[in-house]
């Protein structure tokens, strides 16, 4: 017997010498699945945002030598932006690769995240939405593993108003005045709806909304709608090219430009470049600024761009509200690793691990600063009962050429007065599907 | 009142648009009886090539005339690789052809060039022109002009010349046709070159309304019932049925819309072009088919 015993510990000792070389050539690394869409129509806006999160990524790899000493890994699945490929997307990376899980999930669509939300409980990968997907989903009690980090739909109304606000002289300067929100007719065109119209009953002013149908390439019905009714100022939800058409048919009805106000998906160069010279003057609220002077920024560019390891083809977008916006997806994400890592070790993070990260995510000023994101990423503090964190904008307008941030710093928006309305909604949603909501003390519980 | 006709008219000049996609349909249609698919990924390739070219410094008309000739080899190479192989299928088997055809060259296109959007400036301003109490665009103004011009070019080009002489007979009865005589193949490559002047007229117009863009092909989804309505056979339908399709779409944005609480125009002109197709099934101006029986 004891001979079987040494036989077996030295094969399993003569096993390990070999093995270990191996292990130690090859060092654990963190998978990322990227859900890309470049081919299609909405190709012009997927190309620089996937940049941005690369770019990001190959700068934590080479310059940082990864998260903590662990690489990223990623793969591309091409999802053309139509939600059955994003599914089957989700479906085909949901399971990592080479034993390395995945912690984050970047839908990159309204559509698709709502597709998404129950399938990525049932799999334990949480959903990050920058700027788009559910609102209620701010809920983590009710929607564990959807995170609509910085600023969702209704907090973008919100500030927007809040920006009208400071234009005429305060809140009380709103009463009278006439709002008409011009909207892509989709559920993500009427998401703000209800915000807005729990705005215009507080502070007075008149809530017009104006739909336009999918693609929105002819509008001249609507914009004779708006002059029609004289509103003061045009909250403009677009997509696509429903943005260059309004900001031209509002020039040619005679509407000032410069008091339409884009939303998150009508500010982008992109959006406002093929209206061409009337577009200036043009406003967008956005949790994305434009500008290749942030100091994360700069470093990439000398670090990634300058030596040809880009993944933008056309450098022309490098600092682009697209651009940046996959650069802060790609922050926020390493950032949400790094925090599950001081929790459960500097090794791959699951998705359990990484919806922990999130729910525990602090970037404050000093952090940002650290990060060379000051200025360009608003400071966030996610908990379970605030998958949003943030809630603010800066407001860009178009000069021509490109966008210059002209609100004073970020505007906040009425968090306040919207996250009741917003829990009552999430808590309607869970019994609606027989959803038991988490508590936070239990969710913390089992977390340990 | 003069809100409801800046509206009507409005409405108008946005058929007038819808109209111009429209005829190149007809033009193909006529001559061979193919409801060709690929015309909206044909503007967009028209449109992004022109741009493509100006963004390089080539001068207007120098990349007018070099993507008209790309815009011709395309046509040419359609009829030959895609058409004659399939001379006597059926024309569902020619419709899939077109349909197959679409996505290749919208995928060939955004590979070539790229899939940024592009700002097409065609010298026209785009700002208000006052017309008594109403107020209409000045760039809308020039397309419905341009659109005039090319139905009565073309309208020339099918009465006065041999080739449309020709393609007339064709689209009557190709066997007679053939038998006196006419050389389909170079027919169907005419009309193809053709179809492929008007993509370029329509991606222009287009491309500087809303950006070069590869939303340009969704306007063929409001092409289809301008030619229910006008008749797939005939380029005057296309404009009435364009002028129908696009007043009553802006009457019953306005009009219609607040009573139901949402955007009407994404399917009242279909509903528009199936009540025109329970009563008269060929359009206002198609031909209607008379058979032996």
């Amino acid at each position: 017997m004891s001979r079987l015993v040494r036989a077996l510990r030295a094969t399993a000792l003569a096993a390990s010498l070999c093995a270990a070389p191996a292990a130690m050539a090859e060092p654990a690394k963190q998978y990322f699945p990227l859900a890309t869409f470049r081919v299609g129509a909405y190709a012009s806006s997927g190309i620089p945002s996937w940049a941005g999160v690369i770019d990001y990524f190959r700068y934590i790899n080479e310059i940082e030598g990864g998260i903590n000493g662990v690489k990223l890994i990623w793969d591309e699945c091409e999802t053309e932006w139509a939600v059955e490929k994003g599914v089957e997307c989700y479906e085909r990376m949901k399971g990592g690769k080479d034993g390395s899980p995945v912690p984050i999930f970047l839908p990159h669509g309204d559509p698709v995240s709502k597709a998404l939300t129950e399938k990525s409980v049932a799999d334990k990968i949480p959903l990050v939405t920058t700027g788009y997907g559910r609102t209620e989903a701010i809920d983590g009690r009710v929607f564990p593993y959807s995170f609509t980090v910085l600023f969702s739909f209704w907090s973008e109304a919100s500030s927007a108003v809040n920006y009208i606000a400071e234009q005429v002289g305060g809140k009380d300067k709103l009463k009278g005045l006439k709002i008409a929100t011009v909207y892509h007719d989709s559920p993500y065109g009427k998401e703000t709806q209800t915000p807005l119209a729990l705005l215009a009953k507080t502070y007075g002013f008149e809530d017009i909304q104006i739909p336009v149908p999918h693609p929105g390439n002819d509008q001249s019905a609507q914009w004779a709608r708006i002059r029609q009714i004289k509103p003061d100022w045009v909250f403009l939800r677009g997509w696509g090219v429903m943005t260059p058409v309004a900001i031209k048919t509002a020039a040619k009805t005679g509407f000032p430009v410069d008091h339409i106000i884009g939303g998150i998906w009508s500010g982008s160069e992109e959006d406002v470049r093929p209206a061409g010279s009337v577009g200036k003057g043009y406003l967008a609220i956005t949790p994305f600024p434009a500008s290749q002077d942030f100091e994360i920024l700069k470093k990439i560019k000398a670090a990634i761009v300058d030596k040809g390891k880009s993944d933008l083809k056309d450098l022309k977008s490098f600092g682009s509200v697209y651009y940046n916006s996959g650069l802060i997806e790609a922050i926020i994400s390493v950032e949400a690793i790094r925090t599950a890592q001081a929790r459960f070790g500097n090794r791959p993070i699951t998705g359990a691990e990484g919806q922990w990260g999130l729910e525990h995510l602090v970037l404050d000023e000093d952090r940002l600063r650290a990060i060379g994101a000051e200025g360009l990423v608003q400071p966030l503090r996610l908990s379970i009962k605030d998958h949003e964190g943030g809630g603010a904008g800066k407001v860009l307008q178009w000069d021509g050429a490109k966008w210059t941030i002209v609100s004073n710093g970020w505007v906040k928006s009425d968090r306040e007065l919207l996250l009741p309305l917003i829990y009552e909604r999430a808590a309607a949603y869970a019994k609606e599907k027989g959803i038991t909501p988490r508590s936070v003390d239990s969710a913390e519980a089992a977390a340990q | 009142m003069s809100f409801f006709l800046e509206t009507l008219a409005g409405g108008l000049l946005a058929g007038v648009m819808y109209a111009l996609v429209a005829i190149g349909f007809v033009l193909i249609y006529k001559a061979s009886g193919v409801f060709n698919y690929a015309q909206g990924a044909m503007v967009l390739c028209a449109a992004l090539t022109f741009v493509t070219l100006t963004e390089r410094d080539l001068p207007f008309w120098l990349a007018g005339l070099v993507t008209l000739a790309i815009m011709v080899t395309l046509a040419v190479a359609v009829e030959r690789v895609v058409l004659r192989p399939l001379v006597n299928r059926s024309q569902v088997t020619l419709f899939m052809a077109t349909l197959g055809l679409s996505y290749v060259i919208e995928g060939i296109a955004q590979l070539l060039m790229g899939a940024s959007v592009h700002e097409l400036d065609l010298g026209i301003p785009d700002l208000p022109v006052a017309l008594g109490p109403i107020q209409l665009s000045r760039f809308d103004l020039v397309a419905a002009a341009s659109a005039g011009a090319l139905v009565i070019a073309l309208s020339l080009f099918f009465e006065r010349t041999r080739i449309g002489v020709a393609l007339r007979a064709v689209a009557d009865d190709p066997q007679a046709a053939l038998s006196i005589g006419i050389r389909l193949p170079i027919l169907w490559a005419a009309v193809w070159a053709v179809a492929g002047f008007v993509a370029l007229v329509a991606g222009l117009l287009w491309g500087a309304r809303q950006g070069v863009q590869f939303s340009l092909t969704f306007v063929v989804l409001k092409a289809l019932p301008v030619l229910i309505i006008g008749g797939f056979t005939s380029i005057a339908g296309a404009i009435i049925g364009g002028l129908i399709v696009g007043a009553a779409d802006a009457i019953a944005e306005i009009y219609l819309g607040p009573l139901l609480g949402g955007s009407v125009s994404t399917w009242f002109a279909y509903l528009l072009a199936v009540a025109f197709l329970l009563v008269r099934p060929a359009g206002l101006f198609g031909e209607r088919a008379i058979k032996r029986v």
